[in-house]
């Protein structure tokens, strides 16, 4: 068969089959038991050319509502935000994108650096000792994180409050679950962790407590309250953050975080339907040699120069195996270099500007819609995102923006009872003072 | 600072260059003290760099020329399936309807890619012989561990509450272990036979009313397929435990035998591997789980399913797992597969299999005189070498690999399986030509006389690359880990 990934001809597989000494590649599979052997062909769909695959894709793609021809205001952790153009070229070389785990460093120095680089960056904006090369996404490095706690701390109970993602702790439970830890939720007061109850919940048997800065619902936790409580019973304190943020907000590591993690989605990475995003994982120097998955560290060769390689790697699956505490092994490094190059392209200044758009930008949002009737639910200090209640379900008001070319926020009774009707919004800098005025409008008109 | 480094991008920065145009501000600017309580506006800048959009490209594009992908030349990194990584898929997943899509819109506004989602589910239950599968693990190892999870959950679920064991070959990926110690399992192992295989004898001795699941590579990690997989099955099966297939190594076997045929219970599958999307330097990858019938109700949640015609996420599955991860799995990953299964049909994906064998064959065969070969048999779509014969030379199988930098190649995987002494491990893929796996063998060859001849040639190389031999002992001592300004 001709193909034009497969580059044999009739003459050289002769000539291998000659070589190996058969006469068939049949042969080749005679070590396939009869019984269990597939005969025939798969009944899918035949091949297709090249170009009426691509023809048929692009139907199928058109056949979504997408950010670029539709406005969005939907956020609850994956957001649309400025994407350097100058990323995707980067990514695109295939010297990165197709080539594996940096295990042999003299012909992967580029792969590495650009890791030791991210890492880099990523303690910068979290203002944490250690970064890792990447994690699978937020989710489950908030997951891995609390594994990393119960396992240092030696305690079986986690403690998440219940303005963490609703996804992220689902994730979390699920993971407890294997480690048979116990996860109980700290309640939600006013939009933000309910210091009273945690108060309550906390003891000397608590692994770790779990929060998000913003949280869920776009607010601002008390970091500072919230580390005396948590440290004065010796349980690890895990902030969740959207790095992003961190351009304009006090960094977790400023408030005695142990480990902070989230997702680097904000920075260069499309939403791609919610994945793959970048997860990452940035801890103190206390617990740099328990972090899950690659490390990147510096080091020389035997004439001087510089170099890079994977490091502390007795503490990962293929050297520990059974012993190990994470299972991780590949993960997100692609995802990692494009927020890598985002976040350079923004650098000192651009961090510190975009994060500031998207207080000003939501903030603007929040008083017209304020000033238009609305009323804001939770109302205080946030950061790109608040709830906005309505008086129709969510679900049916977004049916509507859509036909207007406006994607709404998210359905916060989806996971919180008591809050439906209430739509969570994102306001990213992206969006232009006059899509902002037009949601104002249309929300306004379906609200009548 | 040596004068042939490459400098970091923060060696580059210059204070006042910006590479950024953000969308204007047009809405009124207020004081952000008052937009934020007190004492959480950051004060310290984090020390990112300040570069022109030129100085990025040029930093990104050296860093590319000091890296060796799969489009820079040959790399039979066994067990990763390093084949060509096809370019229609990385434009289909760029699409806008692909790529910028968000996952918690409604659904009726994301039935493009719920379609493309069960379309491959479909494609995936045919390719595997289960019966149901979930898109949602992000690689391999992630499949593993949902696998495994549902399994437990199973167990439970029929008050089996003493199945905590699983069993592993002493050839297995250590992911696998590691996997079952993160779901709560413990492992045991079961040994290889002379002949590579998993030893019966032994299996049977393991095997228990504690035995939660056997955990196999098919072929293994030697390449080898294992012929009494049907045994070896009916064993498990009989103890109680269930069968799960790690789909590392589905390249080998594509229209040739089904995990679902073979017994198997549970599978994961690479799609970054057997299915093309590209290794990305280490992730993201996708690990789809199938499963056969008995497990369908422990699947994560949400599960894609079809309802009428329309493509739904349900979410009403009281006996499942719960989440893995948010969202639905990594996406752009899987439209790649997708794109990549449409573009081979059963033809091609059947020929694959053929030629990746072929030439695994054939490199063994061609390498037999000059290596030695531990289990002298067809090998399936990769094959071990033992270098023992070089170590009594004086030369390792690190000098070797670090000698093939020195031609141009990526080395294959070295020191694994563990039950191999000085193991070499190559896995051609059958996107490479025949050219190309004369050149590889011809170096290969010239290296093993180079070990007979002139030892110290191989055993300080490389000569050519960007860095020699790299201090990791010092590196792990005394761990530098971020760029601190000097």
């Amino acid at each position: 068969m001709k193909h034009r990934y497969l580059p044999m001809t009739e003459q050289d597989k002769n000539a291998m089959l000659e070589a190996i000494g058969v006469s068939s590649v049949d042969e080749l599979f005679n070590d396939i038991p009869e019984k269990v052997r597939f005969k025939g062909d798969y009944n899918i769909k035949p091949a297709k050319s090249e170009t009426a695959l691509m023809k048929e894709l692009f139907q199928m793609a058109g056949k979504n509502a997408d950010l670029r021809t539709n406005v969005s205001f939907l956020g609850a952790g994956v957001y649309d935000h400025y994407m350097p153009v100058i990323v995707d070229h980067v990514i695109s070389r295939s010297e990165f994108y197709t080539a594996y785990t940096p295990y042999q460093p003299e012909i992967s120095q580029g792969e590495l650096q650009a890791i030791f680089e991210f890492q880099t960056m990523i303690c910068e904006l979290t203002g944490m000792d250690v970064a890792n090369s990447s994690m699978y996404d937020g989710g489950t490095a908030l997951a891995e994180a609390a594994m990393l706690s119960a396992g240092h701390t030696k305690r079986k109970t986690i403690l998440v409050s219940g303005a963490v993602h609703p996804e992220s702790r689902e994730v979390l439970k699920t993971y407890a679950k294997g480690q048979y830890l116990e996860v109980i939720e700290v309640p939600v007061k006013d939009g933000i962790t309910d210091v009273a109850a945690l108060k309550g919940l906390i003891n000397d048997d608590i692994a770790a407590v779990v929060v998000q800065y913003p949280n869920f619902f776009g607010r601002i936790e008390p970091l500072k309250e919230l580390e005396e409580i948590i440290h004065e019973h010796k349980s690890l304190f895990v902030v969740s953050s959207n790095p992003l943020s961190l351009g304009i907000l006090t960094p977790p590591g400023k408030f005695g975080a142990d480990i902070v993690v989230g997702d680097a989605q904000p920075f260069g990475i499309p939403t791609a339907f919610g994945g793959p995003h970048c997860g990452y994982f940035a801890v103190t120097t206390k617990l740099m040699r328990k972090v899950p998955g690659r490390l990147v560290g510096q080091t020389t060769d035997d004439q001087g120069r510089r170099g890079f390689v994977l490091t502390l790697q007795a503490r990962e699956q293929h050297i520990r195996r059974d012993k190990a505490t994470s299972n991780i092994c590949s993960n997100q490094a692609l995802n990692a270099l494009a927020a890598s190059v985002a976040m350079t392209a923004l650098g000192k200044k651009g961090v510190r500007e975009i994060a500031a758009a998207n207080l000003q930008k939501a903030h603007y949002a929040k008083s017209a819609l304020k000033a238009a009737g609305f009323e804001v639910a939770y109302d205080g200090y946030t950061f790109n995102e608040f709830v906005v209640k309505l008086n129709k379900p969510v679900k049916e008001i977004n049916q509507q923006l859509l036909q207007k070319g406006i994607i709404g926020g998210y359905d916060l009774g989806r996971d919180y009872p008591e809050l439906a009707n209430h739509m969570l919004l994102a306001v990213t800098e992206q969006r232009t003072k006059e899509e902002i005025d037009t949601l104002v409008k249309e929300l306004g008109d379906l609200h009548a | 600072m040596h004068n042939q480094d490459q400098k970091l991008i923060f060696e580059v920065s210059t204070p006042g260059r910006v590479g950024y145009s953000l969308p204007e501000m047009d809405v009124p600017e207020l004081d952000v003290n008052g937009l934020l309580p007190e004492g959480y506006l950051r004060e310290e800048e984090p020390l990112l760099p300040e570069v022109s959009e030129l100085d990025i490209m040029r930093h990104y594009t050296a860093l590319s020329r000091r890296n060796h992908g799969v489009d820079s030349g040959f790399y039979p990194l066994g067990s990763c399936t390093m084949k060509y990584n096809p370019k229609i898929n990385e434009n289909v997943a760029r699409y806008n309807g692909f790529a910028h899509i968000h996952p918690l819109q409604d659904e009726s506004s994301v039935q493009g890619a719920l379609g493309l989602l069960y379309d491959l589910q479909q494609h995936l239950i045919e390719i595997t012989g289960m019966d149901e599968v979930t898109l949602q693990p992000a690689a391999g190892a992630h499949g593993e561990w949902t696998g495994l999870m549902m399994i437990r959950a199973y167990h439970e679920a029929n008050g089996d509450l003493k199945r905590t064991k699983v069993i592993v070959p002493d050839s297995a990926h250590g992911t696998n272990p590691a996997s079952a110690t993160v779901a709560g399992l413990e492992t045991i192992t079961v040994k290889s036979n002379e002949s590579g295989l998993v030893d019966l004898d032994d299996l049977r001795r393991v095997v228990g009313d504690d035995t939660a699941a056997l955990m196999l590579t098919n072929p293994n990690t030697l390449g080898l397929f294992e012929e009494h997989i049907v045994e070896i099955a009916e064993i498990v099966h009989e103890a109680g435990g269930k069968v799960y297939y790690d789909g590392a190594n589905l390249n080998a076997v594509l229209s040739k035998a089904r995990p679902g045929d073979m017994g198997f219970d549970v599978v994961h599958l690479n799609l970054h591997k057997t299915f093309t999307g590209p290794h990305g330097g280490g992730g993201p990858g996708s690990g789809p789980v199938g499963v056969k019938e008995d497990l369908i109700p422990y699947l994560p949640k949400p599960v894609i399913t079809k309802r009428g015609d329309e493509y739904v996420l349900d979410y009403d599955r009281p006996q499942s797992i719960g989440r893995v991860k948010p969202y639905y799995g990594n996406f752009g990953i899987n439209v790649r597969a997708y794109t990549y299964i449409r573009s081979m049909g059963p033809d091609g994906l059947k020929a694959v299999t053929e030629y990746a064998v072929l030439n695994a064959n054939y490199m063994m065969r061609r390498l037999a005189e000059h290596y030695d070969l531990p289990f002298d048999r067809h090998c399936k779509h990769e094959f071990v070498l033992s270098g023992r014969r070089q170590k009594k030379l004086g030369v390792r199988t690190l000098d070797i690999a670090k000698r093939l930098l020195d031609f141009g190649y990526h080395p294959p995987t070295i020191y694994f399986p563990l039950n191999v002494e000085e193991c070499i491990m190559i896995e051609p893929t059958e996107t490479e030509s025949k050219e190309t796996l004369d050149g590889f063998i011809d170096i290969m060859i010239q290296i093993a006389k180079e070990a007979e001849e002139n030892p110290e040639i191989v055993q300080e190389a490389p000569y050519t690359t960007i860095v020699g031999r790299l201090d990791e002992t010092t590196a792990a001592r005394k761990p530098i880990l971020r760029y601190q300004k000097a």
